[in-house]
């Protein structure tokens, strides 16, 4: 029934535009104008709206800036977090300050120089000077961020180690994340997926000896201040291990381990008295009680980023960041392979 | 002299068939649909891309309804999706079947055959004085496996176990199992058989463009005299050439990988708790092989789009193109570099972070041609008289996109803060600003601007203001609040975000950007009207409607085949003589002569 009525609305919808069509035209034919030609008075209002779009648009800009920063990602609680983020705030200046210079200046010329039948418009075809100008300068300000950039960039992914770093083990599956710390030895005994069988859930090598004592846990704790060595794998498709509050993410392939280093600088009971994060947490409260749902304390993420099949979305685990002690307590409540298997 | 030599035998060539070619008149089917007139081709070519246009518009509002109010039920779902809508509520699979199609048919068939097939097919004789392309025949195949392959693609949106859904990359493993998800299996392969016929169609067409431009441009149409759209046709097609056959290759060793137990992509699996065979391969190299293509395709998309807008900038503003030579330049300088930037979409595939250092010094050079001509256009429109036909405010639209779209690439371009926005929806607003949004204004633009080249009728303005406003604020509104859920963390091509509490705040945010998609949305239907409409009834062309001074506009309005009665023009000039002192008329077709005394360019 609604099939029918949607379709004769639509039947209309399209006899009502045609007669309106019609009307239209027999009055441009009774003023004898021609339709398409572009007259002075719509050169006037078109070029008003531009200039207007392009008010509205940095105008919304700012009040979207406003509205909108607070519920972006809250400060990096990792150490090399806080170096992307200064690059990332530098960028973000840069490419603001060129935003705010290009876009007015566009629309403002599209107002300023409106068409009129009396006007003229210059001959100018080119200027070298004036073209080297904005070929140099964005030029030099490409290489300072380029630069800066890669030094960061290496500093991530190279880093220097004062203290040896955790070795922890992502394993991705559809839909969960599975993990193995590397235990006493800090060395992750040899696993692969052809092992899998009951219990070994990871598929480790119970001959190979230093996988005695991994344990394999449903947890990420981590203690603050130490550097981990994430490896990860994947038993089916491309997973991605996506780290936001530490500003971390590596992909999780089938068939090869990739790696990621980060040392935590911020533990979860620390961020949760953040001014910044308890803030967002009192407004989501304030929504999620307006939706009758239980109430929210902030945790740190690991969650899938990269499309892995019907469950992508709600594939996720928390991550504690505690004190030496308190981490070192929890691993010890952890069992290791050889006595789980 | 080459030159000359060939258009001369082409000209005769082509007198003779004129003397045989005495046939009665075109049948329907060797007018509408086998023609191998270049004209009618390209007609073919943007009814099929804006026929597969509204599909992929219609889809991406299906599944906005579904992130703005998530597990709602939408009885239209069910009117649509059947079965993958139970009760109104999209089911995960079609959420992810919906986002891969619609990213697939929009990158390939809109705005790569639907924009590139379009306009390469009526510019490039138009433009450059030539009868037809060099090969009609071809040109012919190269739409009718565009045709075949769009036919394909739709039919996989029919099989049970739903089309492609692991996104319009489609990587393995995810891709390779039917196991991992239902849209790998029959829906899978009709997307890799579509793809070859595609990759087919390009090709074919694109080799056409490349030898067509190259041999058969008119007397006196040296290379520096070429309009900006044509440069930006032939080096699309010069990319088009090089990469589409690695993802072809991709492909194929997809389908050995799908269904002839190969591993070149599969290694070290185990789905669905079935363990597989399959040893040594890697999906990294498939990843390789996909953007070696992708890159470049975001070019193939954008370089005809910014030809256009140079086109209709320039004649709209009455004035000269700023910087000829440092636009084609920086068409060169784009296309070359365009080339070596793939691995900035594989940061962190764990890919040596070496090569990402290397990837991110090569993308951020791209942003320097890129200013220049963003720069450019903006200089064009200094101290012009601006003709603000429906055409030039979607290039202006197109000016602004690219540049705001374009500024956000400095951040994804480099590796260090790509780990943290790194498919989030940061991205999505990205490309879809700087690439489908620019792509698509410039493809209205060329429609607003050469509709009476096509069919000697002219669109009705009013309605062409009124779906130039609504798309361009709608288009903001759509994709400027991405930035902020992706700053927030929200990864892409996720069905839903209520399973994170962190991310409630984004409800708002979402619902607006809904309400965004589906006013957009909706607004295409005034051009579809105003198009057929205009088709039909619209008022008769004159020669020179936009007072142009390119060659198209000294062919007949009438359509025949040889483009021009009698003897091709010859060209003096370059084609942008606007507004040059010492003519009274602001505008001086490329073929009157040079007067005495008078400064060529």
């Amino acid at each position: 029934m609604t099939g029918i009525i949607t379709i004769v609305v639509l039947v209309l919808a399209v006899i009502t535009a045609l007669q309106l069509m019609r009307v239209f035209e027999l009055s441009t034919k009774a003023r004898k104008q021609v339709e398409y030609e572009v007259t002075d008075r719509d050169n006037n209002y078109q070029g008003w709206l531009m200039l207007l779009f392009g008010i509205a648009m940095i105008v919304s800009l700012f009040w979207m800036l406003y509205a909108w920063l607070p519920v972006t990602l809250p400060k990096p609680s990792s150490e090399h977090g806080v170096e992307i983020d200064s690059l990332f705030k530098i960028s973000m200046w840069v490419i603001i300050a060129m935003f705010l210079l290009v876009q007015p200046v566009l629309f403002y010329f599209a107002w300023r120089y409106r068409g009129a039948k009396d006007r003229k418009a210059a001959y100018y075809e080119h200027n070298n000077r004036l073209e080297l100008i904005w070929t140099i300068v964005p030029a030099i300000i490409l290489a300072v961020l380029i630069i800066y950039g890669m030094t960061t960039w290496s500093n991530v992914m190279s880093p220097k180690n004062e203290k040896e770093p955790i070795v922890v083990e992502v394993y991705a599956q559809q839909f969960k994340w599975i993990i193995r710390y590397a235990g006493e030895d800090n060395k992750l005994g040899y696993a692969n997926v052809r092992l899998i069988k009951d219990a070994n859930v990871v598929g480790v090598d119970t001959l190979d000896l230093l996988s005695a004592d991994d344990k394999v846990t449903s947890e990420i704790h981590l203690p603050v201040g130490r550097p981990v060595l994430f490896r990860f794998r994947s038993q089916d498709v491309i997973h991605s291990a996506y780290m936001p509050h530490f500003r971390a993410q590596m992909n999780c392939v089938p068939g090869m381990t990739t790696q990621f280093q980060f040392t935590p600088s911020v533990t979860t009971a620390d961020i949760r008295q953040d001014a910044n994060v308890q803030a967002k947490v009192a407004r989501i409260n304030a929504l999620r009680t307006e939706k009758g749902l239980e109430s929210y304390a902030y945790d740190y993420l690991l969650l899938c980023n990269k499309v892995c099949g019907s469950g992508h979305f709600n594939m996720q685990m928390n991550i504690v960041v505690e004190s030496e002690e308190e981490y070192a307590k929890w691993l010890a409540e952890q069992k290791t392979i050889a006595e789980t298997l | 002299m080459a030159d000359h030599a060939q258009e001369h035998a082409h000209d005769s060539a082509h007198a003779e068939g004129h003397d045989h070619d005495e046939h009665p008149v075109d049948n329907f089917w060797t007018k509408y649909v086998f023609s191998t007139d270049h004209k009618m081709i390209a007609k073919q070519f943007l009814i099929t891309g804006m026929f597969m246009g509204l599909i992929g518009v219609f889809m991406s509002m299906l599944f906005r309804l579904q992130l703005a109010w998530p597990g709602e039920s939408f009885p239209i779902l069910e009117t649509f999706l059947g079965k993958w809508a139970p009760d109104g509520v999209l089911d995960p699979n079609m959420y992810l079947a919906l986002v891969t199609i619609h990213g697939t048919i929009m990158v390939f068939f809109v705005l790569t055959a639907g924009l590139s097939g379009t306009f390469s097919n009526l510019l490039i004789p138009l433009q450059i004085g030539a009868r037809d392309m060099a090969s009609g025949f071809l040109n012919m195949i190269s739409y009718w496996l565009f045709a075949a392959s769009s036919v394909v693609m739709l039919s996989s949106l029919f099989v049970e176990t739903g089309p492609a859904s692991g996104g319009w990359t489609v990587y393995p493993p995810l891709s390779a199992l039917p196991q991992a998800m239902p849209g790998s299996g029959a829906g899978m392969t009709l997307w890799l058989v579509s793809m070859t016929l595609f990759v087919g169609g390009s090709l074919i067409g694109s080799l056409n463009y490349i030898v067509t431009v190259i041999n058969l441009r008119t007397k006196g149409m040296t290379m520096t005299r070429l309009p900006l759209t044509i440069w930006a046709f032939l080096v699309t097609a010069i990319l088009g050439v090089l990469s589409f056959p690695v993802l072809l290759s991709a492909a194929l060793l997809l389908i050995f990988d799908r269904s002839m137990g190969t591993s070149f992509y599969l290694s070290d699996i185990m789905v669905a708790g079935e363990l597989l065979s399959n040893q040594g391969g890697s999906p990294i190299l498939y990843e390789h092989l996909f953007w070696f293509l992708g890159h470049p395709e975001v070019y193939i998309i954008l370089l005809p789009a910014l030809g256009i807008t140079s086109e209709v900038i320039a004649t709209n503003s009455r004035k000269p193109i700023f910087g000829y030579r440092a636009m084609i330049g920086s068409i060169l300088a784009i296309a070359f570099l365009s080339f070596i930037v793939w691995g900035h979409h594989m940061f962190i595939t764990g890919m040596n972070p070496f090569l990402g250092s290397v990837f991110t010094f090569t993308t951020l050079l791209i942003a320097i041609p890129s200013a220049v001509k963003a720069f450019n256009y903006i200089t064009t429109l200094w101290k012009g008289n601006i003709q603000f036909t429906p055409a030039m405010l979607f290039s202006i639209a197109l000016v602004s996109t690219f540049v705001a779209g374009g500024l956000t690439g400095i951040i994804l371009g480099d590796s260090a803060l790509d780990i943290n926005v790194h498919d989030t929806y940061f991205v999505v607003a990205h490309f879809h600003i700087v690439m489908g949004l620019s792509a698509i204004f410039g493809m209205f633009a060329g429609v607003y601007h050469w509709f009476p080249k096509m069919y000697g009728r002219m669109m009705n303005k009013t309605m062409g203001y009124l779906h130039f406003w609504i798309s361009f604020v709608t288009a903001y509104g759509v994709f400027f609040p991405m930035h902020f859920t992706g700053l927030a963390g929200l990864p892409r091509r996720y069905y839903s975000s209520a399973e994170f509490p962190i991310f409630d705040e984004l409800h708002d945010i979402n619902v607006i950007i809904t309400f965004f998609a589906i006013g957009g949305g909706i607004a295409q239907l005034i051009f579809i009207f105003n198009f057929f409409y205009s088709m039909w009834r619209g008022p008769k062309a004159p020669q020179n409607p936009w007072r142009s001074n390119t060659l198209e506009w000294t062919a007949p309005v009438e359509h025949m085949h040889g483009n021009w009665p009698g003897a091709i023009p010859e060209v003096q000039r370059w084609p942008y003589d606007y507004s040059k002192p010492g003519y009274e008329e602001d505008f001086v077709p490329q073929n009157v002569p040079i007067k005495e005394g008078e400064h060529a360019h």
